[in-house]
Parts: C-alpha cells; sequence; structure tokens
C-alpha cells in the first residue's frame, strides 16, 4: 500500500499523480499510519519537507486564472443573490487594523458587528471582529453575549519581522485577552530563501500558544510571494503545520485576495482534506470591496472546495468596506430601492 | 478621390457616465427618427442598471466640484461655451433634424443655447450674494447663511425642446455646484448625447454630467426612488409620470421640481438655480461685547 492509505484506492485517477510524488518521499511502513494523518512525516526534516513542497505539482497560471475567471461570470439573482449576501454577511471579519484605532471605534465596529443594519433586524451578524492585540479586550467587551467571535492579529502584524519570543508573547497577550482566534503572518523572508523548517516550526510555535481556545488563521501574505507555485506550497506548509484557516494577506500590501490566488488555495484545502481528513478553513482578506466580487468568491467556494466549505466556521471574508455595500444590496432586493452610503454606519 | 467613393462613417451615439462613453449596460438601442420619421441613428435604451451606474459616478463627483470654488466652476462652464461655439455647425444639423426645424431657426435656437450656458456661467459666483449673507442677529454673533449645492441632481431634460431646454434644466443645476444625471429627451436625444462630447473636451470633471438615453418613465422611476439621490427636476415627465415619481421620491424627502409650462427662450431667472441649493446658517461667536458695543 502507498504512504497515502485508502485514499489512492479510492481515486486513483485524482490521486496518482500526488501519490507518485510523495511515495519516494515517505518511507514509514504504511501500519504506522494510524492516528497521525498520512503526510504527518513529511515535516520531519528539513530536507523531507523540502522535497515535499517542491514536489507539489506545478501551476499552470493561465488556466487557474481561465478558471477563476470563467467562476466569476456566473449570474446569481433574485432569491440566491439573497442567499448569498446574506451568507456573505455572516461570513465578515470585519476588521479595523490602523494605527489610529481607538477604544471608542472598536466599540462601535463591535456594535455594527453584532447588528449589522439597526433597520433591520434580520440581517444576520457578521461573524468576527478583527483587531490588534491590544484592542481585543475593548472588542470582546463589545461583542459580549453575542456569537461574534473576536480575532486578533499577532506575530508583529503585518511584516512578521520579530524574534519568535516576541511573537509568541504577541500571541499569548491576545489569547489572554480573550480571543478566539489569532491570525498571525508567516516569516516571508524566511520561506523565500527556502527556511521551510523556520517557517513551519514557528507556526507550530504559534500553534501551541494558542492553545485549545483560539483557533489559528495563518497569513500567507500572498502579494509578497511572487509566484503561484509559493502559493500552493505556503499553503500546504500551513496546513501542515496545523493550521486551522489559511488566509491571503494582511491587506497592507499592494496586491491582496485575488479570485485565482483563492482559488488556488480552496484546491489545497479540499486535497488536503481528501489526504488527511483534516479540514483546514480559507479566509481572503483585502481588496473585496463590493457584493458583487464576494459573490464571485462564494461561487469558487461552492464550485471547488464544495458546500462543507460554504459556513462561516470555514471561510471568512477579511473586509471592513465590503460590509456597507453587501447591506446597501440587501436594503436594495428588501425595499425594491437602490440605497446609498447615507443609510449604512461611516467607519 | 471625389466625395462619392468614400464610406459613409456613421456615428455611434453612446451615453456619458463617469467621465465615460459606454454603451448601455443592457446592450439594448432605439431607433432615433427625425420629425418625418427618417431614421437618424441608434441611440442608447438606458436600463436601471445604467441609472445606478450614474448616481454612483454623480455621487463620487460631488465632492470635488461642490467643493470648487464659485469662480472656479464659472470658468469651466464658460470653456462649455466655448467648446459649443466650435461645434456649431453639427448642433445645427442635430436641432434641425431633430425638432423639424428650418436651418436658420435652429441656428437662433443653437446660438440661444449657448448664450444660456454663458448666462449660468455667470451666475455661479453671484448667486450665492442674492440667496445669502450676514444676518442681523440680537447676540454677540456673526450670523452667515450662505447657499450649499444639494447634491446628486436626477434631471429628465424637456421632451420637446432637445438642445435649448436640456441646457435650460442642466446649466443650473451644475451652476451651483450639484451633480446630475440628466435623462435626455426620449424622442430627441441626439444633441444630448453629442452635448456629452462638448463636456467631456471642456473641463467639467467627469461625473458631474452624466447623460443616459432610452424610455424616460423606464430610467427615471429607479432615479426617483433612488435613496442616494438628492433631488430631481420633472421638466421632461408628463403629468401622470410626474406624479408618480413625486410619490416614490418623497420615500428619502427628494427635493421635487414639478414640471410647468416655460418658454425655454425667455430669460429664465434665477429660480432653477435656487430650487437646488439648500441654506446653510452659522453663528460665530465673536465675545462678549465691551462697554462701547463692540469687543474689538
Amino acid at each position: 500500500m502507498g504512504p497515502l492509505g485508502d485514499s489512492i484506492e479510492e481515486n486513483p485517477g485524482l490521486y496518482s499523480r500526488y501519490a507518485r510524488r510523495y511515495a519516494r518521499l515517505v518511507t514509514m511502513p504504511s501500519s504506522a499510519l494510524t492516528a497521525a494523518h498520512p503526510l504527518k512525516d513529511v515535516a520531519s526534516s528539513d530536507s523531507a519537507l523540502r522535497r515535499f513542497l517542491h514536489g507539489l505539482p506545478g501551476v499552470d497560471a493561465v488556466g487557474l486564472e481561465g478558471r477563476a475567471a470563467s467562476l466569476g461570470t456566473r449570474s446569481i439573482k433574485t432569491t440566491a443573490k439573497a442567499y448569498a449576501i446574506d451568507l456573505a454577511i455572516s461570513m465578515v471579519d470585519l476588521t479595523t487594523l490602523e494605527g489610529a484605532d481607538t477604544p471608542g471605534k472598536v466599540r462601535a465596529l463591535g456594535a455594527k458587528a453584532v447588528k449589522p443594519d439597526p433597520t433591520d433586524r434580520t440581517t444576520p451578524a457578521t461573524a468576527a471582529v478583527c483587531v490588534y492585540p491590544d484592542m481585543v479586550a475593548v472588542a470582546k467587551e463589545a461583542v459580549a453575549g453575542s456569537g461574534v467571535k473576536v480575532a486578533s492579529v499577532a506575530t508583529a502584524f503585518p511584516a512578521g519581522r520579530a524574534a519568535l519570543d516576541v511573537k509568541l508573547a504577541d500571541v499569548r497577550d491576545a489569547v489572554a485577552a480573550g480571543a478566539d482566534e489569532i491570525d498571525m503572518v508567516i516569516d516571508r523572508g524566511a520561506f523565500l530563501s527556502g527556511r521551510y523548517v523556520k517557517v513551519y516550526d514557528e507556526i507550530t510555535a504559534v500553534k501551541e500558544a494558542c492553545g485549545t481556545s483560539a483557533r489559528l488563521k495563518v497569513i500567507f501574505e500572498t502579494g509578497e510571494l511572487s509566484t503561484y507555485d509559493n502559493i500552493r506550497r505556503a499553503s500546504w506548509l500551513g496546513m501542515l503545520a496545523g493550521a486551522d484557516f489559511i488566509k491571503t494577506s494582511t491587506g497592507k500590501v499592494a496586491v491582496n485576495a485575488t479570485p485565482a490566488n483563492t482559488l488556488l488555495m480552496l484546491e489545497a484545502v479540499r486535497d488536503f482534506r481528501d489526504q488527511t481528513g483534516i479540514q483546514v478553513g480559507v479566509k481572503p482578506a483585502g481588496g473585496i470591496r463590493t457584493s458583487k466580487d464576494a459573490i464571485k468568491f462564494l461561487v469558487l467556494v461552492n464550485e471547488t472546495a464544495g458546500e462543507d466549505w460554504l459556513d462561516n466556521h470555514w471561510f471568512r471574508f477579511g473586509a471592513s468596506s465590503l460590509l456597507n455595500d453587501l447591506l446597501m444590496q440587501r436594503q436594495k432586493l428588501a425595499t425594491g430601492r437602490y440605497s446609498g452610503p447615507d443609510y449604512v454606519t461611516v467607519d | 478621390m471625389n466625395a462619392v467613393d468614400r464610406l459613409n462613417v456613421l456615428k455611434t451615439y453612446k451615453l456619458y457616465v463617469g467621465g465615460k462613453f459606454p454603451r448601455s449596460e443592457s446592450g439594448r438601442v432605439y431607433e432615433v427618427t427625425d420629425s418625418k420619421g427618417k431614421w437618424l441613428a441608434n441611440a442608447p435604451l438606458s436600463s436601471r442598471k445604467d441609472a445606478r451606474d450614474a448616481v454612483v459616478a454623480a455621487r463620487k463627483a460631488f465632492g470635488g466640484w461642490s467643493g470648487a470654488t464659485a469662480y472656479n466652476r464659472g470658468q469651466v462652464l464658460y470653456r462649455v461655451a466655448e467648446m459649443l461655439e466650435g461645434r456649431r455647425d453639427q448642433f445645427v444639423r442635430e436641432v434641425a433634424d431633430a425638432e423639424g426645424l428650418s436651418k436658420s431657426k435652429a441656428a437662433a435656437v443653437v446660438d440661444a443655447t449657448i448664450d444660456r450656458w454663458v448666462w449660468y456661467a455667470g451666475w455661479t459666483d453671484k448667486i450665492a450674494q442674492v440667496v445669502g449673507g450676514g444676518n442681523p442677529v440680537a447676540g454677540p454673533f456673526f450670523n452667515l447663511s450662505s447657499p450649499e449645492p444639494t447634491g446628486v441632481v436626477a434631471v429628465l431634460a424637456p421632451q420637446e425642446s432637445s438642445f435649448l431646454g436640456l441646457v435650460s434644466v442642466l446649466a443650473p443645476v451644475i451652476a451651483t455646484g450639484n451633480t446630475a444625471v440628466v435623462v435626455a429627451s426620449e424622442k430627441s436625444p441626439l444633441p444630448a448625447l453629442s452635448l456629452a462630447e462638448v463636456l467631456a473636451t471642456s473641463d467639467v470633471p467627469g461625473g458631474v454630467v452624466n447623460v443616459l438615453s432610452g424610455r424616460t418613465a423606464e430610467i427615471a422611476a429607479p432615479l426617483a426612488a433612488h435613496q442616494d439621490v438628492n433631488a430631481i427636476d420633472l421638466a421632461g415627465a408628463d403629468e401622470a409620470l410626474a406624479k408618480e415619481l413625486e410619490i416614490a421620491a418623497a420615500d428619502n424627502l427628494k427635493r421635487v421640481l414639478r414640471p410647468q409650462p416655460v418658454d425655454y427662450a425667455e430669460t429664465p431667472g434665477i429660480g432653477r438655480l435656487t430650487a437646488f441649493l439648500e441654506t446653510k446658517t452659522v453663528w460665530h461667536p465673536t465675545g462678549s461685547l465691551g462697554a462701547s458695543g463692540s469687543s474689538y
């Protein structure tokens, strides 16, 4: 039996390509594959991890962008649109990550996350508010009693250029303040210079610091990874290291979430679950501003990862201005009149 | 090569939205004929989504246009008149076709239209002195009233007077700093669509004027109900449509200018300038008054 266990026999056509590549990497006898997932040992050493990541199939960039573009042409109207808008609202991580954030602004954002449209109580709450670690306590108080989670960026966000113990202290601070989710950034410098184990070890260390109380989102900053191959490698690296979510970007660089790189990450989480049985969430962040864009992403999710990911436990939008556009579209569907920015909050 | 050998170069009339010339989002067109029923051109048949896009463009342009100095707006409008003058022959032809006028009568209409732009261009920095000013109050305050533009104004251009009427309702709206979404005359939209080309080549920022052509009733309904439109001029609506639109416009308390019988050839007065202005009054403390009755 091959190193990937039964999944190969079940899907010989789809996974034989992966199997051929992984077969030479893993020398462990198949009887050892019990509780741990079958890819557990690919990170056992620097060279094994490198060989695994570089053994991943290359990305057909033209095909990927073509596929993402063609899925973006679906026409989603009337009841399907209403469903998509409500789903998208429930998936928003309402984000404020500015140097000028004040407790008042975070409280206002929390109130908005709980009741996005005070004029229409049927509007679903958003998934979470996303703030800097020092604002977690304020945010936690603002959303108390609702189902809205508090996510905190950590690990020297957004650059990630700090020593590991500083990053871990950042994470512990946020977790101690009550953060339900931690958004960490990977060390892109280490990743791009090929020190994959360093990145892997950092993610596992942060995962450990999160403990059982906080889910870990790993930000790759896809705009800085240069190639689609790198994004695929980073996705697998993050998932192998124990990420609960993989996230495109910080929103602080020029290129953020695009349909193509999100599609690539959705393919990665789908393949990862097929091989290991572990489901990982995806969060595109930055640059998604209109309902139309958000609905395109939902189509990508449904067509790539499948319905299991159409839930805010497994898919999120990192955004701030998107929510207002979703609310205006929702008001348009409810009343038949085009709404305007005067009827949503200015944040 | 003599003239007979040349290919016909037909003009594709397009909408004017946000400083660009798109086709209708719906892809539809309709046939425009002259007063005798002869085909002139195909004009875009706008949909409600074109109206929505135009409002977004107008809203985006509002900050810059309303924030420009009145003097600057006057210069920009005068520039439009200069551009119109250069295209005079084209407009004479289009107005003659659209309204069934002789060349000389059409020329008189075009001249009157250009004069109307110049007239409104002159008003931009004077209207504040007529309808605003300092108010005498019993207290240590400067009390100043100043007129401010209302915002995004939907303008239904007159159906019969396709050029002079259009400019007579459009120019006062933008002269005071509003931005406009214009629905051109349904039967004869070509002068309005050509005016858009003039606006694009003068110094009017994109989005300040947006021109849509098509069925007035179809485009006007979403504009009247639109929550982000601040006022609507119903000059081009008939009685039944005007009533319906006024009801829709009441939802967000739009300013509504009802259709009224107008002779567009006459000097218009400042009624249309003030229709889309709001008065802001500020109380500015001057400190307590001294024994002399003044704090200075």
